[in-house]
């Protein structure tokens, strides 16, 4: 007997609370400071499909050393062209996003290689299957609004399909939006527009409809990826959504201080979309970060610290100062179990980005530094994002919110439970779904079980009693199709 | 003479990257020896620095910036030093790189500079380094251990290449593999002789391999 609710639609956050991390002043000085290194300096882009287009619109490029320097004018005119606001597609279309700048989307966190697998609690090497099953708990979380990575690596098909099989497991396990990190060269961004048109029909509805976007990581510093350029090239001419993601780490990959960080950040955010504002203007693109510190004594990835959320806040605020919607790395804890680290990690880096007004957050479900896969973390995130939107949306004031009326009428020493002001604000009222507030006895005689546990119940109940929107048969015949003609040209050139 | 060796002390345990070539100049211009430069002078810091690391007094960056400072100085003393025939006393030489199709440094570098930190004569052959190359130079240099890095799933495959060149060509090395998506399993399913999570714990590793059953 499933004890689940219906599925919910999608539930973004519109804060009402703003935060300033940074003055204007200071904003305006790491744009400068930024402009200053893409002029002078100048970013490798090791692709001479895109050091030609950045030649023909002005920069001075190195092609020994795969250098452009790209003058302040032609970088500022390229992201000027960049559309403001712009929708996410989905399958259904129910679950279309619109980056609109006011709402801000939490996706599932990406790119990990293990699983804590649900029914054995062991730590395991991830497939297909999890990025599947993965896709279909984010499906009805309403916290979830969008499938980004994927969750984890389907390490049991070949590496030169892989993320074929990934857009795959994910489109069949949601209707939501799939946001990969794995689009990695031309090639595999045609299949994988191909892929989609199979779903939506023509590519006029794709434009309309991109029921998938494009994420790459960044090279930092003041790097980029040839195949990755070349892959988000393909998917721009075809209208696709795509950011760059830089993850400068403070000490390693960028300088100690988080200001120093912030010009390196914007740097390697901005430079690939003046690219691709340059090869095709007005397409969507959106910035994305995920800037970090070292850990100092092991060199590693912190996935949490002080400079983490401040660095997560004050790069949306060089985000909206340059008008673009940002996809901004929150949570990814470096918890190895869903424990106390990880509700102050993934609490802190969910807060800080959403004041400061971010489009996306990427996002939950991961434990290790994004690369475990944990059911039980994805649903507790979903819960510090419910948490967190409901402070962000701050406090109503208005004659209906003030209820002077109802206060006069309870008078002193009266209670407000059933009036008609409390039922009809009932709904105002956060509510917890794996938060434990039982009483001591009710708990004790429960069996002591906290929110880890109700989170792993409500996985498996969605796991065996939750189905996705499905795919037409001819629509997955045709993938299949995909696939395998997809396998027989990228082995070959592999 | 006490000072020179003092300041060549000092600009390693500093971390005076720049300082270390001239100051390795001036001990050779006053007529030092070479390996009394390395041994006395610039490696006895950096054997400090990698102490207090592992007391947690030193942080990874100032044992890189000693670890460069002594790569500088080498370069300087290295030449003289092949000159009289003489080989510098170190636990190794460790030949590093990261795998083909992948283009992550940064992991690989701190790997390197902890080796070197240890006592490891260390050649990384960079990035996006493939298989054949990986034979080639081990084969040149013949080195106790080839360490690979690769930071994708996608490239993480390429390890297995390298460990069946060598093997192949009986390369005498032992082999560790390390890198965001490798996995202890992994080390053993592609025959590596030694997997390390991070950094320290690739020198415990290489110690371990050097120490037992060097080929």
């Amino acid at each position: 007997m499933s004890r689940l609710h219906p599925r919910r639609s999608v539930r973004p956050i519109r804060p009402r609370l703003s935060l300033d991390i940074l003055t204007g002043k200071d904003v305006q000085a790491i744009h400068e400071a930024a402009l200053r290194v893409l002029s002078e300096t100048g970013v490798r882009f090791p692709s001479d499909r895109a050091l030609g287009i950045l030649a023909d619109a002005g920069c001075e490029v190195d092609h020994g050393r795969q250098v452009a320097r790209i003058p302040p004018d032609v970088a500022m005119a390229a992201i000027g062209r960049a559309p403001r606001r712009f929708a996410l597609g989905a399958r259904d279309p129910a679950d279309t996003l619109d980056l609109d700048g006011e709402h801000c989307y939490l996706s599932t966190d990406g790119c990990g290689i293990e699983v804590y697998d649900l029914e054995t609690g062991e730590r395991r090497r991830s497939t297909r299957d999890d990025v599947y099953r993965s896709a279909v708990v984010a499906d009805y979380l309403d916290a979830i609004a969008f499938y980004w990575g994927p969750t984890v690596s389907a390490q049991d098909v070949p590496p030169s399909t892989r993320p074929l099989h990934e857009l795959e497991a994910a489109f069949l396990g949601t209707s939501k939006h799939v946001q990969p990190e794995t689009i990695l060269s031309a090639p595999v961004a045609r299949w994988c527009v191909e892929m989609a048109l199979a779903e939506v029909g023509t590519t006029a509805e794709l434009r309309r409809r991109p029921i998938f976007s494009v994420m790459q990581c960044a090279v930092d510093p003041l790097g980029q990826d040839g195949g990755s350029l070349e892959a988000s090239l393909v998917a721009a001419a075809h209208g696709i959504p795509t950011g760059f993601m830089p993850m400068p780490m403070s000490c390693a990959t960028a300088p100690a201080t988080v200001a120093g960080n912030l010009v390196v950040t914007t740097v390697d955010a901005l430079a690939p979309l003046i690219l691709i504002q340059l090869a095709h203007p007005g397409a969507p693109v959106f910035f994305a970060a995920a800037p970090t510190v070292m850990d100092l004594r092991t060199g590693g990835y912190t996935g949490g610290s002080p400079e983490d959320y401040l660095l997560g806040g004050a790069f949306n605020q060089i985000c909206r100062f340059y008008g673009l919607p940002l996809s901004m790395g929150a949570m990814a804890t470096g918890a190895k179990r869903p424990d106390w680290q990880a509700a102050l990690d993934n609490s802190f880096s969910t807060l800080l980005p959403v004041l400061t007004g971010t489009a996306m957050l990427t996002g939950a479900g991961m434990l290790n530094g994004s690369k475990i896969l944990s059911y039980q973390q994805l649903v507790m995130d979903s819960e510090i994002y419910s948490v967190v939107a409901k402070v962000a949306e701050g406090i109503r004031v208005d004659a209906e919110t003030l209820a002077v009326e109802t206060i006069q009428r309870v008078g002193p020493e009266g209670n407000y439970l059933a009036q008609p002001h409390t039922l009809r604000h009932l709904g105002d009222i956060w509510r917890p779904t794996v938060v434990d507030r039982s009483p001591y006895e009710a708990w004790e005689q429960g069996g002591g079980r906290g929110a880890y546990d109700v989170a792993a119940d409500l996985a498996r109940d969605i796991l065996a009693g939750h189905r996705p929107r499905e795919v037409e048969p001819a629509v997955r015949r045709e993938w299949q199709r995909i696939l395998a003609a997809a396998g027989r040209e990228l082995e070959a050139t592999g | 003479m006490e000072h020179f060796y003092a300041e060549m002390y000092r600009v390693v345990y500093e971390g005076e990257v720049d300082a270390a070539g001239p100051a390795a100049e001036r001990a050779l211009a006053a007529g030092l020896d070479p390996l009394e430069c390395v041994n006395r002078g610039f490696m006895r810091a950096l054997e400090q620095v990698g102490r207090e690391f592992g007391a947690g007094d030193k942080f990874l960056p100032e044992l890189v910036a000693a670890g460069e400072a002594v790569q500088r100085a080498l370069a300087v003393l290295q030449p003289r030093l092949q000159e009289s025939g003489i080989r510098r006393e170190s636990l190794g030489l460790v030949l590093l790189g990261t795998v083909e199709g992948d283009i992550h440094e940064i992991g690989k570098r701190i790997v390197g500079a902890l080796l070197a930190a240890a006592g490891f004569e260390v050649v990384d052959l960079g990035v996006d380094v493939p298989a054949a190359r990986f034979l080639e130079r081990a084969r040149e240099l013949r080195p106790a251990i080839v360490g690979m890095s690769a930071l994708l799933t996608t490239t993480m495959v390429r390890q297995r290449e390298v460990i069946a060149a060598l093997r192949r060509e009986n390369v005498p090395a032992r082999v560790m593999v390390g890198g965001a998506p490798v996995t202890p399993s992994w080390a053993e399913e592609i025959g590596a002789d030694g997997y390390a999570e991070d950094a320290s714990a690739a020198v415990d590793l290489a110690r371990q391999l050097v120490g037992g059953g060097k080929q």
